[in-house]
């Protein structure tokens, strides 16, 4: 059903970053602290796209200006930036105050060829915790950059652990900060499963860091809760402490997606599943309350009501948000732009997700990561009434071309200012429907 | 010192302007300093993310209206247009302009490209942007992949010459080449100056150009000028580039920052006769009276202007006074760009602060007409000499110099520094707007500022009572520039064609 967009290389609008981006997936981690061997710029302007013009996170503990850099120029470019580096570890050592030190490096030196990963090796023999990732831009988007340094800490920094303590679970799903509701999600997850009686192991976000990733070798299982970004890690950490996977592509929006998914993990984790089915019947209770007391608004603003929704986004929430409207609110997808250049070896399954949105319900998905695509795309689409178009800021313009709806729920979100909301689990979908239906009341219809 | 159009990139600041990047000292000892162009840049064994050309250069590019850039990077050196698509619409929105996205396409360079190098993507992305911009000039941005891996762009652009009927303008501001940002403000300027600037057929008496960044405040000006019956015109941002290829017509240039407006102020000058005022920059009362004076004795309206000045200052004195009073002997430290923190060194003491330390992020010895910038002769003219250092940003720094001196306020220019001091319980005054202080109005409004900052600090109390900073005990005991040394002698050896 997939419709192979016109292969277009370049990239009009920026809808992802560079794998160096994923520095924001060190931040996410209390108690890390990143260290670039990179150039003067990439730093700064990757901090500005992540964390500033996404929801306006913030930079936190020890991002932004913060981060130490090599801001390599002519000399290592010439010379080599070995040495240099060295020379930063070892003061970072002395200035920062982390207790995990991640060095990342940009295009510059990779391409110049500095064995960065060697220099990191150097300050681990003497017992430090430093670990290195290659992540130059060039090598691959931020959701690439984000298994790299996963990668890098699993296999560079983590000890087999002598105990396995039973129900608890090691989360890895969205990305920080390129979701800018990352935070918010992530402790929704941990809500979820604690509710049917899991422990959380999640490593990003408050209540997380580097106590957390100490306890990922003891986990029962690694739950992956997503398309297809992680999966890499959680393979690797099979391998390298035997610990099983469950692998879960659905994000859960919604209650009929969400107790899908508690239902699946519970079985998984072997819980009861009285236990189980307990837990959904208190959870669905508030959604439920919510749901009955706004439905004739619901009903009644179907005159104005999107004909078609769009999503242009990532997997995640391509593929969790359509579920959560088709399922839950009864709306009709449109064409769904998935935008995170999946490998092509898993687009197969994701459009199979989407033939079965639900048992009558499927949506055409187009791969592409060029909004130039999309926008001749939507152009040549006739919509009877006004599509829902869930994306980034970018398309604001698009939607008012084609007289639309819109709501930032993707990178880059920069009409958004974003702390603590969630569009996860039963929570979640409440919230996503807060953010859709006041575009719906605020504009005139 | 002048600037030559006929190479196909601007040198760096560090080699035209002798700038530098690290220094601990005084404003006197700079300005004596700058006159034998003897300062060497500090560098330092631990280092913090700064910032590159590319930004600079591609920030103002991506603003022109019926303009279209193309990012020959990677991904990720493409990510701030999206704060350029923000800039685009306050801009567009203080305009009254219809919303539009920027016209910016970027090629993607992948493994393959640093492989087999980018020019089919580059290629592709210029008929791109083409075909769906139908753009009236084609900006290629370099970067650090392109530059190392040795990308012939000029020779790629014009082998489309034919194709594409509009010119395609290679802008070389690849991030690693410079330390200083700055540098890519040139690079753009010289992309201007040589491929869109063409001589004056006609010269227009009472067009004055003002270089500034956003222009959201630009009416006062226009009030201003209009008052001596001249038009000032913004540039470069929200140009078109028809109004860019008559800017030679106007009979000065103004400028609000001289790190921004040297290279292409100094070229008009140059190359197209059009008169660089070097006086201050406009902020504060100093500063406005400056840049008028300066212009009045290039128009030969000396007379006209004074009485400007005259009245104008005369409708601020009591309320200036005011805050004098209220303001008196606050202790301030700053850390901007140099032309505003020379500039805002001065002006704080119109408001009767004490400005206790100036830091600035990089520091010119030169401007590019030739002298040592006005703004820090005119400081060290003073009795009273002014700690002073130059600190490319490095917030490890400020850190523990902010915590040494223990200021009332710290007004500083950069976004992602105001942090840095508020997490110290430091009210902080962030300028991202050029027109905060412009002129006479302007220092009122500013000096408001400060006293609305002074009066209520819970806030930054608040989150200092509240976070951890990110560094190490040992470092918080450490002098603030202990990472700073001496200057290395010149490295002879320069880059080498093969990675040009
Ligand atoms: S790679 Fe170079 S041009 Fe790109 S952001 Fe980094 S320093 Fe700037
Ligand atoms: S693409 Fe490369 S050079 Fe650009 S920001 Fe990313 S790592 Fe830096």
């Amino acid at each position: 059903m997939a419709k192979a967009a016109k292969k277009i290389k370049v990239i009009e609008q920026v809808r992802y970053s560079c794998a160096l981006a994923a520095l924001h997936s060190v931040l996410a981690i209390d108690r890390a602290v990143p260290i670039l061997h990179a150039g003067p710029g990439c730093g700064q302007r990757l901090s500005t796209a992540l964390s500033t013009t996404n929801g306006y996170q913030g930079t936190g503990y020890a991002g932004g200006h913060a981060m130490p850099c090599t801001n390599s120029t002519e000399a290592e470019v010439i010379f080599g930036g070995e040495k240099k580096l060295k020379e930063l570890i070892t003061h970072s050592l002395e200035v920062m105050d982390a207790d995990l030190y991640v060095v990342l490096t940009g295009c510059t030196a990779d391409i110049v060829g500095d064995d960065s990963t060697e220099v990191a090796r150097g300050f681990q023999k003497q017992g430090k915790p430093v670990v290195c990732a290659q992540t130059g831009g060039f090598s691959g988007n931020n959701f690439v950059g984000h298994e790299l340094i996963l990668g890098a800490i699993i296999d560079q920094y983590l000890q087999p652990s002598e105990e396995i303590e039973p129900g608890l679970v090691n989360v890895f799903s969205i990305v920080p900060y390129y979701d800018a509701f990352w935070t918010g999600n992530l402790e929704e997850i941990r809500k979820l499963l604690e509710a049917i009686g899991l422990k959380a192991n999640i490593i990003f976000g408050p209540g997380g860091g580097v106590d957390a990733l100490n306890k990922v070798p003891k986990a029962q299982f690694n739950l992956l809760l997503s398309p297809w970004i992680g999966l890499t890690n959680v393979k690797q950490l099979e391998e390298k402490f035997k610990t099983p996977y469950l692998h879960y592509p659905v994000l859960p929006i919604g209650p009929t997606e969400t107790s899908k998914f508690l239902r699946a993990v519970g079985k998984y984790a072997g819980l009861p599943s009285e236990q189980v089915e307990a837990s959904i019947a208190e959870l669905e209770k508030p959604y439920d309350y919510y749901i009955e007391r706004s439905a004739d608004y619901l009903l009644q603003a179907r005159v104005g009501l999107p004909s078609r929704f769009i999503t242009i986004s990532d997997s995640f929430y391509a593929l969790g948000i359509s579920k959560f409207l088709v399922n839950d609110l009864g709306l009709l997808p449109g064409t769904q732009f998935i935008i995170d250049n999946i490998p092509a070896k898993y687009q197969a399954d994701l459009e199979e997700e989407f033939k079965d949105l639900s048992p009558t319900i499927s949506a055409p998905v187009v791969f592409t990561n060029d909004s130039g695509t999309i926008r001749e795309k939507l152009r040549e689409t006739k919509f009877r009434g006004k599509p829902l178009i869930l994306g980034s800021a970018w398309d604001q313009m698009i939607a008012k071309e084609l007289n639309g709806y819109q709501l930032s729920v993707s990178f880059p979100a920069a009409d958004r200012f974003i702390l603590n909301s969630t569009y996860i689990g039963y929570n979640g979908a409440l919230r996503l429907a807060e953010d859709i239906f006041s575009v719906l009341v605020s504009s005139n219809y | 010192m002048s600037i030559n159009l006929t190479t196909p990139e601007a040198q760096i600041r560090e080699n035209r302007l002798s700038s530098i990047t690290g220094y601990k000292g005084s404003i006197k000892d700079l300005a004596a300093q700058a006159n034998g162009c003897s300062l060497k840049s500090g560098e330092r064994g631990f280092t913090q993310t700064t910032a590159c050309s590319l930004g600079c250069a591609q920030g103002q590019l991506v603003l022109i209206k019926d303009a279209a850039v193309v990012g020959h990077s990677a991904i990720g050196c493409g990510s701030d247009t999206i704060q350029s698509n923000i800039n685009n619409r306050r801009g567009q929105f203080s305009r009254e302009l219809e919303y539009t996205n920027i016209n910016y396409i970027n090629t993607n360079m992948t493994e393959e490209a640093t492989v087999f190098g980018g020019a089919a993507k580059l290629r592709e992305g210029i008929r791109e942007a083409y075909r769906r911009f139908n753009p009236k000039v084609i900006f290629v941005t370099t970067s650090c992949v392109s530059g190392i891996i040795g990308e012939n762009v000029s020779g790629i652009l014009d082998g489309l010459a034919e194709e594409i009927p509009v010119p395609l303008v290679p802008v070389h501001c690849e991030g690693f080449r410079s330390k200083l940002w700055a540098s890519g403000f040139d690079a753009a300027f010289h992309a201007i100056l040589t491929y869109i600037v063409k001589p004056a057929e006609k010269k227009n008496p009472n067009l004055i150009n003002i270089i500034n960044f956003s222009g959201i405040g630009r009416k006062e000006v226009v009030r201003l000028l209009g008052r001596l019956g001249l038009v000032p015109q913004f540039l470069v941002q929200f140009t078109t580039v028809d109004q860019l290829s008559k800017i030679s017509e106007a009979a000065a240039t103004l400028s609000f920052c001289g790190t921004l407006g040297s290279y292409l102020a100094s070229g008009l000058e140059e190359h197209f006769g059009v008169p660089y005022i070097k006086s201050l920059q406009p902020h504060g009362v100093a500063g406005i009276n400056s840049w008028l004076r300066e212009l009045g004795k290039v128009l030969g309206r000396e007379e006209e202007v004074e009485k400007l000045i005259a009245e104008e200052t005369a409708a601020i004195v009591p309320e200036l006074e005011e805050l004098r009073e209220k303001l008196k002997g606050k202790r301030v430290v700053i850390g901007m760009g140099p032309s505003f923190s020379q500039n805002y060194t001065r002006l704080l003491q119109e408001l009767a602060l004490e400005v206790v330390w100036a830091a600035s992020w990089h520091f010119d010895q030169r401007h590019d007409y030739g002298e040592i910038p006005a703004t820090i002769l005119d400081l060290a003219k003073n009795e009273k000499d002014i700690s002073a250092c130059v600190s490319e940003l490095q917030v490890h720094e400020i850190n523990n110099l902010l915590r040494q001196l223990k200021p009332d306020l710290f007004v500083c220019r950069h976004p992602g520094m105001a942090i840095w001091s508020a997490k110290l319980g430091i009210p902080t005054i962030f300028i991202n707007d050029e027109y905060q202080s412009f002129g006479y109005q302007g220092l009122i409004n500013f000096g408001n500022r400060v006293a609305d900052t002074l009066a209520n600090p819970t806030f930054v109390q608040y989150l200092a009572s509240k976070i951890k900073l990110p560094y190490t005990n040992w470092w918080l005991e450490q002098d603030a520039f202990t990472f700073l040394g001496e200057a290395p002698p010149k490295k002879k050896e320069r880059i080498t064609k093969a990675v040009v």
